[in-house]
């Protein structure tokens, strides 16, 4: 497996990312290229899940579209992201919160972490 | 055609200049020795004999301790003949995996993993039958293997069940991404035969 991360190193990057995690709010910017243009869309919701490692390393990101769920899936390295923020921290006592998925209007609130 | 042995380390995806991620293998390849030189006149052909990776000396055989000595190396575990290596190469020389360059097209040869005895629906892709309307465990079954008195016997090589993998399977023209010199790290685009840690033969 060493020699694995010896590649992924040799190909990464090197982005900085913010730590985020499954039930924090957060806003990424990617790149659309089309044809020629390139320009910057914004995708902001909750973060399902993170999985995976190293350059392979995906999170899932949901949000409400007039009323209608889009869930986005983006590699972590990817050169396409601009930039992701963290918006809200969610306190949620999962890894992987499919649950959410289920829930609508009051009970799709997530409660937000404490910071001391 | 000149090649070298390597080892299956396992899978990764790499982004490519457009940002593209591509699926990729990480082959581990050479350090691989020169353990004898065949030539026409000797041996009736002409091949390089190359081995790679260690075995214990309690391991290997009298003969085999013999072969190594003469070639003056450690005991390896793997033997493969390759022909066509354009410089003059003497037993006890190493290659590396810079004999590769990015961009190369290469076949790659290995034991692709075991499946034990399948149905035809896993070992040939036959689309199996429906499972209502009737039917009644057909679901995955072949259905005719041929016609009636004549010619009263199933043709050779009919597509039927049987032993699935675990036989010398070999991909052709696979792009070579990277090459790590030092490391013998070799970085092919797509996947190869066999599990993490077999022997695999990548030949120009």
């Amino acid at each position: 497996m060493d020699l694995i991360k010896e590649v992924q190193n040799e190909f990464s990057t090197a982005q900085e990312t913010p730590a985020f995690g499954a039930g924090d709010t957060i806003a990424v910017s990617y790149k659309i290229k089309e044809g020629e243009k390139e320009r910057i869309q914004q995708f902001t919701g909750v973060v399902l899940q993170r999985r995976g490692s190293g350059t392979t390393e995906t999170f899932t990101i949901r949000k409400m579209s007039g009323g209608i769920g889009v869930e986005r899936i983006f590699p972590v390295t990817s050169p396409f992201i601009e930039e992701i923020k963290v918006l809200k921290n969610g306190a949620v006592r999962r890894a992987r919160i499919f649950y959410f998925r289920e829930r609508t209007g009051k009970a799709a609130r997530i409660k937000e972490k404490r910071r001391f | 055609m000149p090649g070298i042995i390597g080892r299956k380390v396992g899978m990764t995806s790499v982004y490519s200049v457009e940002g593209k991620a591509t699926p990729c293998t990480v082959i581990e390849a050479g350090p691989c020795v020169v353990t004898q030189v065949k030539t026409n006149d000797r041996d009736g052909y002409d091949a390089i004999q190359l081995g790679f990776g260690e075995r214990k000396e309690k391991n290997t055989p009298g003969a085999l301790k013999g072969h190594f000595k003469k070639a003056n190396t450690t005991p390896k575990k793997e033997l493969v003949e390759f022909d066509g290596f354009e410089q003059d190469l003497k037993a006890g020389e190493v290659i590396n995996a810079d004999l590769f360059a990015e961009g190369d097209l290469v076949n790659i040869s290995g034991t692709s993993k075991g499946k034990g005895f399948q149905g035809v629906v896993k070992r040939h892709g036959f689309a199996g039958s429906e499972r209502t309307h009737g039917q009644q465990s057909m679901s995955r079954a072949p259905g005719s293997i041929g016609m009636a008195s004549t010619p009263s016997r199933v043709f050779k090589g009919k597509k039927m069940a049987g032993q699935t993998g675990n036989k010398r399977v070999t991909i052709e023209n696979l792009e070579v991404i990277k090459v790590l010199g030092d490391k013998n790290i070799l970085v092919v685009k797509g996947s190869i035969p066999g599990a993490k840690g077999s022997t695999v033969i990548i030949e120009k």
